[in-house]
């Protein structure tokens, strides 16, 4: 695996630093190394590398006697150092560091399974490894939706195993239970969610159902079959994507209501003074706007398009009518 | 910054880590390349160069140079500056590749980098095949994430003006930070309020402008037993509510989640209708949800409930 940082190529001295003060010890560890394979774990060029490893070569000491306390090769793209003095071993983990890995491993806990041989002893070995700079991480806490005990268990079955699933998923905005077959692809966990990603097909395409929604889910027998052009999605970019298809649908919102703004994805968000909105969001169905407009009452009101507002107008006039 | 300042950094580190005995100032600028003749050009380079390497981590020891002398100089000891040994089996090796990425596109991504940099540099080979698909992700949005992360990790007390829900102005709040915590996909700080002088809770989301430290490191105490993560659970739950049972006509063919929550049998009631009775909180939010289903649902039973329903219905009317 490549470092997930991008190639720095404009770092400052106590970057490089660091990096220097890793990669002695990187390559000590394996004896020797190739400039490519060590340029990729570092995330940069080989020329780059080259420029680290001369800079470090080039070190000297001037007093009492000058010497050199390093030294290396890279002979026929094979890096060796020879003398690594005082630097053979990395430095210490900092608590930013520390915490980092600790955090999400307790959450990968979360979502997996609390008794995994495999975390917890991971987790132990880096607590031991960080020492004092791990204390910090348990400031941190990621508390994520709860699914069903089985469900993240029977999934996680499948995706090993390459089989095929049954789903029956509740989809809100239009109050409906469906039943559909899914290959499954990735668990996700976004934004306290769980998520299944899969090439569902009914839809013949790729998509994402809550856990929290499955209301049930058998493991078929069936091996499962991801189309070659199924991508995943970057979940880094958002997992809802508005497309400028989409309906734009403008809120006002009275302070009682600003957490709507806070919970879905807007495209923008006016103050209207005293704690008031003006929000716009952008979807495909309209439905759950007019569920969302039902449930706030009169704490806001749909104001764009006209054609939904009175939708919304309606659907309360005919439930109004109900209790006559 | 030069590729010089990069050398003569690493030639202090090499050379303070060598020594055994604690080296002056003067003593380091004879060793290692790159410092000026000139005193006062000398005092403040070292001095910013000590900065940086603390800055990184680097454990700069300072202590007398020998027991006769209170001149004070300079060293790094080993064992605090090694990261201990480390060796990982497979397993934990594929986990680590998970938990590496979980940051990814978030605050502390740069520090999850530069763990897995120094455990590579242990020797340990983190791979990611291990375990098919899964992928937790963290993001922190928030512009209030990084300052409370480093008050919490560093104890210091911090200020900001928060917009408490629901509110319509924004109040300057000074909290003894004790920890964040990401419930639900949102941030939360949780810490003892000073001007309230109570334990509170904030919604990183609802703080408006910057969070300025107010207080030297270590200058807040975590009480003894603090859990973080229940604190925010506490603050985000409503309070107990008694539960009741309610009797609703709902449409057939709606209502999915209301009928796989029912209580008891769900018996026809006339024709396209069914008759499902539920056990409830009794609080607003649960109202507004049963308003949501529109002409699909009507609360039969209990009265205050149905009537309930009905003037907030007319409150979508305006």
């Amino acid at each position: 695996m490549t470092s997930p940082r991008t190639t720095p190529r404009m770092v400052t001295s106590a970057e490089r630093l660091r990096r220097l003060l890793a990669l002695v010890p990187y390559v000590v560890s394996r004896r020797s190394v190739g400039l490519a394979e060590a340029a990729a774990a570092f995330g940069m060029t080989e020329r780059e590398l080259v420029d680290d490893l001369n800079l470090v070569w080039c070190v000297e000491l001037k007093a009492p006697d000058p010497y050199c306390p390093i030294d290396l090769s890279y002979e026929g793209g094979e890096i060796s150092v020879s003398q690594a003095e005082s630097i053979a071993r990395p430095l210490r983990l900092a608590a930013d560091e520390a915490s980092a890995l600790l955090v999400a491993l307790r959450m990968v806990q979360d979502v997996t399974d609390r008794d995994d041989e495999a975390l917890v002893s991971l987790i132990a070995k880096l607590e031991a490894a960080a020492g004092a700079a791990g204390a910090a991480s348990a400031q941190v806490a990621v508390d994520i939706i709860p699914n069903g005990p089985m469900l993240a268990a029977d999934i996680r079955r499948a995706l090993t195993g390459g089989h095929r699933l049954h789903l029956r998923y509740y989809v809100p905005g239009r109050d409906e239970a469906t039943e559909r077959d899914v290959d499954p692809m990735r668990l996700l966990v976004v934004e306290g969610r769980t998520y299944l990603e899969g090439w569902c097909r009914l839809a013949e395409g790729v998509r994402l159902f809550r856990l929290d929604r499955i209301l049930s889910l058998s493991v078929l027998d069936t091996p499962a079959s991801v189309p070659e052009q199924a991508a995943g999605r970057d979940v880094d970019q958002g997992l809802f994507l508005p497309s400028a298809s989409d309906l734009l649908v403008e809120f006002e919102l009275s302070a009682a209501a600003r957490w709507v703004a806070e919970y879905y994805p807007c495209e923008s968000v006016t103050e209207l003074g005293d704690g008031r909105l003006r929000i716009t969001l952008r979807t495909p169905d309209t439905q759950w706007i007019r569920r969302l407009a039902l449930r706030l009452g009169e704490v806001a009101r749909v104001i764009s398009p006209p054609e939904l507002a009175a939708e919304v107008r309606d659907e309360a006039a005919a439930a109004l009518a109900q209790y006559e | 910054m030069s590729k010089r300042r990069t050398e003569r950094l690493l030639s202090i580190v090499v050379l303070l880590l060598s020594t055994r005995r604690h080296l002056t100032a003067e003593e380091i600028r004879a060793a290692v390349h790159g410092y000026p003749e000139q005193s006062d050009a000398f005092k403040r380079m070292f001095e910013r160069d000590k900065e940086e390497l603390r800055d990184l981590g680097i454990p700069l020891e300072t202590g007398l140079t020998n027991p006769l002398d209170d001149e004070l100089g300079y060293r790094i000891s080993r064992q605090d500056y090694e990261l201990p040994e480390i060796h990982l089996e497979a397993d934990e090796a594929a986990v680590l590749g998970i938990a590496a990425r979980v940051w990814e596109s978030a605050a502390l991504a740069g520090a999850a980098a530069g763990a897995l940099q120094k455990l590579r540099a242990a020797g340990v080979e983190d791979d990611n095949s291990g375990r098919p698909g899964i992928e937790p992700r963290l993001t922190t949005q928030e512009p209030a994430f990084g300052p409370l992360w480093e008050a919490v990790r560093d104890r210091r007390p911090v200020t900001f003006a928060y917009r408490a829900s629901g509110r319509a102005e924004a109040a300057k709040r000074v909290l003894e930070p004790w920890g964040v915590v990401n419930r639900r996909g949102h941030w939360y700080v949780a810490g003892h309020d000073r001007d309230r002088q109570a334990t509170r809770v904030f919604r990183l989301s609802r703080i408006e402008g910057p969070v300025k430290m107010s207080g030297p490191p270590g200058s807040v105490t975590v009480p003894d037993g603090t859990d973080v993560r229940e604190l925010v659970k506490g603050w985000n739950q409503s309070p107990e509510t008694e539960r009741k049972t309610a009797t609703l006509r709902v449409r057939a063919g709606a209502g999915t989640m209301l009928r796989k929550y029912a209580d008891g049998e769900i018996e026809p009631d006339g024709a396209g209708w069914d008759k499902v009775r539920v056990s409830y909180p009794d609080a607003g939010w649960y109202m507004e949800y049963l308003a949501s289903f529109g002409p699909d649902v009507v609360v039969t039973d209990p009265p205050d409930l149905r009537q309930a329903v009905v003037k907030h219905l007319k409150g979508v009317l305006g």
